[in-house]
């Protein structure tokens, strides 16, 4: 701390020069903010103000500096010096462009800009220029657990950019569900016909690659470390353990279809019904003659159920749709069409859905004169050498439809195989061990944590191919249900993912969604009580504990979130540019008005991903807000420490709002549970505020979305409304 | 003769209706395309109306609902307003299958006998092949009588007023009743329609 030299740079850019007193706000640095240096500027993100900022950082020796101008989301190339700390003022978004223009309204904006000067000045000083993570490790080996098409294709790309693979098959052979196949859907122009699966191609071309080392007959016993520097033992053919080390992993785990033994309304069981691969197996054994039953009689006439045990609302069966079911079915109809057109196929659904250019593919069996018939299957039973099927025809409305069929095919659906569920206490008495993927040497569990119905994925909407856990990546159908086309794809996708965790964990940086971020949680052993609080409420499964129960901070596995330091009672854990003193300082920083004043503070914690880019947005709109209010970033509402909800109504602030992300089933927090933690912890806020014997309606908490442009502002001005009417905070000084 | 036709064509394709229908009728191949949107439903003006929508005609088609197809009236409703080819995402030409089923109906003898439409379609048939023109007095007349005398009565009483109208305009030829006017060579006219509906009997395997 001796030899910091703080700077604060006032912008009159942007209209800001005419919309405030610049000069009292360089004041205000001076004199509240305890700048060494301060310097106004008419245009601070030209390239002149930009060189005056860097001289100053070499020849002058600033090392934190403040910069009273735009948002802290813009301009972030023209304010970039990694060298030093820094902090922003937001006086562009979050001043001038949400207050009206007028005299009445001056004093007000001109106080919330010298308040947001103080607080950056305040925010700064107690920030250290991240050094990156110590334990940075450059490893540039892939794991991909494995070997059908999407852990192939996976490989592959990665050896393509360069990376070495290690590919654990569990079976003797490489091709997964694929090598099942007789035939794959249609993927290319005319989109007409069902194609070769192309699994010899791609073994052919994984076993022609140096690059890649493949284990059959193989699975990961033990996976220990974080991105970077992974040990995989793996649990070989011969019963020995080959040890290998890597820097990111692939899961390609797979599925498994749902066993039609459990639809036994629908025929299951019986001789001549058979699911999806029951019929590839057909297809395989005619090797393009006429497709037989397994009795060896030939089928002239087939059923195809779709939905069968999927998008089942009662809660029996799968509930989800499996997103391949009905162009495989289409692709299976088109086997027996053919070879012989006046085979009967019929296609039973309900829905009927052919993403992509499978609309194609379903016209051209169309034009094949495969029968859609849109229907729900009641029942399938044995009528003599074959079967009768009973549904429901939904347009004809007629409930006792029937067609004869030689064969049926059920459409059963994809099981993810995503291993444990480690958020699913195992059930006594129950001998059954479920089978881990990845037998993760973690805290937390021996494999990633499941979203939904099984499927092994982290954030449905921002971040595809991410775990819950850091440099580890599902991908194809045991992220979410997918055919060969998309999970080639998918598998490209994750393998850029593994390289991207590779090269931030080489780097010592953060992955994703605070990328290239070097800061990482440090923790004050002497102060720390080993409550778990941290390891437990990680999202991301990055906190394990030594010997003695302190947490161990894996950083590479860490997303800087910072819900530990939310967490933690003690207040022992922080980040060198984000701590309970950087937050707290700034809401300290700001200038309380007395009882008598009328004019109320209200803080708000905003979330970075969602809510305060939404603030950005509505001042990019020139949406108007109340000027009582003083915003404060936090990276997730799940870093909200209690302490700063406590200052800040100690300290004499009227109301305290907190906008995170939605939370719940159907969640948006870029930090999985974060928002979800936080409102855990403000649910019991109440009881704290009743002993300070203050009205519960002083802390509220928001969900906000990224899109609540207009919403925000009103609810902002709805909470001053009402903060004017439960009157002022009592505890003004 | 028809019931014959309609014996051959059982005979013929046996349950499969749908492959009859591509045989037999005016753009049937295109019914298998169908993919049960019911846009085609949704956007007919008689849809509330009639039996069976499109949509549904379509599906009875592929169930193989041969008899309840062909008798039905729905596709005699159909008033060519096109709305259903316009609007159908895999370009159907329904308004035309309508056309091709009733026709094909007719044919079989399978059509309901007192259907408006039908009747219409058969005295304009009747009217413009005897002399090559449509005699509009006799045609409209016909209409009036086709329940018999006391409902034709009345209908041409309710519309003496436009017929008189008509009259005063010089619209109306009382004349027609009686004569009518030809074209020159009626007898060619005759035999160019027998040769046409050889050659469709002949493409569609009524011949015998």
């Amino acid at each position: 701390m001796a030899d910091q030299k703080t700077a604060a740079y006032i912008c009159q850019g942007c209209g800001l020069g005419e919309r405030l007193d610049t000069r009292q706000l360089a004041q205000v640095a001076s004199r509240d903010g305890k700048m060494n240096l301060v310097r106004e500027h008419p245009f601070l993100c030209s390239s002149e103000g930009v060189a005056m900022i860097r001289n100053d950082i070499e020849n002058e020796g600033v090392t934190h500096i403040a910069i009273a101008a735009c948002s802290r989301r813009a301009k972030t190339e023209a304010f970039h010096f990694p060298t030093v700390a820094m902090s922003r003022a937001n006086l562009r978004e979050g001043v001038i462009w949400i207050r009206p223009e007028g005299d009445e309204h001056q004093e007000t904006t001109q106080e919330m800009a010298d308040d947001y000067v103080r607080m950056a000045c305040a925010e700064v000083k107690k920030m250290v220029q991240p050094a990156g993570n110590p334990a940075a490790a450059r490893n540039d080996t892939v794991l991909v657990v494995g070997g059908g098409v999407s852990g192939m294709t996976a490989a592959l790309e990665a050896s393509k950019a360069g990376y070495r693979v290690v590919l654990v098959e569990k079976t003797g052979a490489l091709g997964g569900m694929a090598a099942k196949l007789w035939k794959r859907v249609a993927y290319k122009e005319p989109f007409a016909d069902p194609a070769d699966t192309g699994v010899n191609e791609l073994t052919a071309r994984i076993q022609a690659d140096k690059n890649i080392k493949v284990y059959l007959n193989a699975t990961v016993a033990k996976t220990d470390g974080a991105p970077g520097r992974f040990t995989i033992d793996i649990a070989t053919e011969s019963g020995s353990i080959s040890q290998e080390h890597v820097g990111a992993i692939v899961q390609a785990s797979g599925f498994t279809l749902y066993d039609m033994n459990k639809l036994p309304e629908l025929g299951g069981g019986l001789p001549n019904v058979v699911d999806q691969l029951g019929l590839e197996e057909l297809a395989r054994a005619a090797n393009g003659g006429p497709i037989k039953r397994a009795d060896g009689v030939e089928v002239k006439t087939v059923v195809f159920v779709q939905c069968a045990g999927q998008r089942d609302p009662s809660g029996t069966h799968l509930p989800y749709c499996s997103g391949h079911c009905c162009l495989t079915s289409i692709k299976q109809a088109m086997y027996f069409k053919d070879r012989n057109p006046d085979v009967d196929t019929v296609v039973i659904f309900d829905d009927l859905r052919t993403p992509g250019n499978g609309e194609d593919f379903y016209r051209s069996a169309q034009r094949k004169g495969v029968t859609f018939t849109k229907g729900k299957v009641s029942s399938v039973a044995s009528a003599g050498n074959g079967l009768k099927v009973t549904f429901h025809d939904l347009i004809l409305d007629d409930k006792n439809a029937t067609i004869d069929a030689d064969l049926v095919v059920l459409a059963t659906g994809q099981v993810p195989n995503s291993g444990v569920n480690i958020d699913q206490p195992r059930e006594e008495g129950v001998d059954i061990k479920p089978i881990s993927i990845l037998n993760l040497n973690y805290r937390q569990g021996p494999d990633v944590p499941q979203l939904v119905h099984g499927f092994a994925d982290s954030h449905f909407i921002c971040f595809p191919y991410e775990s819950r856990r850091t440099g580890i990546y599902p991908t194809g159908p045991v992220r979410r249900p997918m055919d060969i086309a998309q999970a080639m794809e998918d598998a490209t996708g994750a393998a850029l993912k593994a390289i991207q965790a590779i090269e931030n964990a080489a780097a010592g940086r953060a992955a994703h969604p605070r990328s290239g971020d070097l800061s990482y949680p440090t923790f004050r052993a002497e102060g720390c009580t080993q409550c778990k609080r941290c390891t437990v409420e990680c999202p991301f499964g990055a906190i394990d504990e030594d010997e003695k129960r302190y947490p161990v901070f894996n950083e590479s596995r860490c997303r800087r979130c910072g819900t530990c330091m939310g967490a933690c009672p003690v207040r022992v854990i922080s980040f060198e540019n984000y701590s309970v003193d950087t937050v707290g300082s700034q809401i300290k920083a700001v200038d309380i008005p007395d009882e008598f004043s009328e004019k109320p503070r209200i803080l708000v914690l905003a979330c970075e991903n969602d809510a305060y880019p939404a603030l950005d947005m509505a001042g990019m709109k020139r949406q108007t807000y109340s000027a009582f209010v003083r915003v404060i970033p936090v990276r997730c509402l799940g870093s909200v420490n209690l302490i700063w909800i406590t200052d800040a109504l100690n300290s004499g602030y009227d109301g305290v709002m907190l906008m995170g992300c939605k939370h719940g089933e159907q969640y948006q927090c870029h930090f999985v549970k974060g928002s979800e933690m936080a409102s855990y912890r403000l649910s019991k806020v109440d009881d704290t505020l009743k002993s300070l014997n203050l009205e519960t309606e002083r802390v509220q908490n928001y969900e906000v979305a990224i899109t609540d442009i207009e919403r925000v502002p009103q609810l902002i001005n709805d909470y001053a409304e009402k903060i004017k009417e439960i009157g002022m905070s009592p505890f003004k000084f | 003769m028809m019931s014959d036709l309609n014996a051959q064509a059982i005979k013929k394709y046996g349950n499969s209706f749908l492959k009859e229908v591509e045989a037999n009728v005016e753009e049937g191949e295109w019914v298998k395309m169908c993919m049960q949107c019911g846009v085609c439903s949704g956007s007919c003006p008689f849809g509330p109306h009639w039996a069976h929508p499109p949509q549904e005609i379509f599906m009875m088609i592929r169930a193989g609902k041969r008899e309840e197809v062909l008798t039905s009236d729905s596709m005699w409703m159909c008033t060519s307003c096109y709305n259903c080819i316009v609007r159908c995402p895999r370009k159907l030409p329904i308004t035309h299958i309508m056309h091709g089923l009733a026709n094909y109906a007719h044919r079989l003898g399978l059509a309901p006998k007192n259907q408006p439409t039908r009747v219409f379609a058969k005295m304009f048939w009747d009217n413009i092949v005897k002399t090559g023109r449509v005699n509009e007095l006799k045609l409209s007349l016909g209409l009036y009588f086709k329940d018999g005398l006391g409902p034709g009565i009345k209908t041409a009483l309710a519309m003496k007023d436009i017929g008189l109208g008509m009259l005063k305009a010089k619209r109306l030829n009382p004349l027609e009743l009686v004569k009518g006017h030809g074209c020159k060579d009626t007898k060619g006219i005759h035999a160019m329609l027998k040769k046409a509906r050889e050659i469709e009997d002949r493409r569609k395997g009524f011949a015998a």
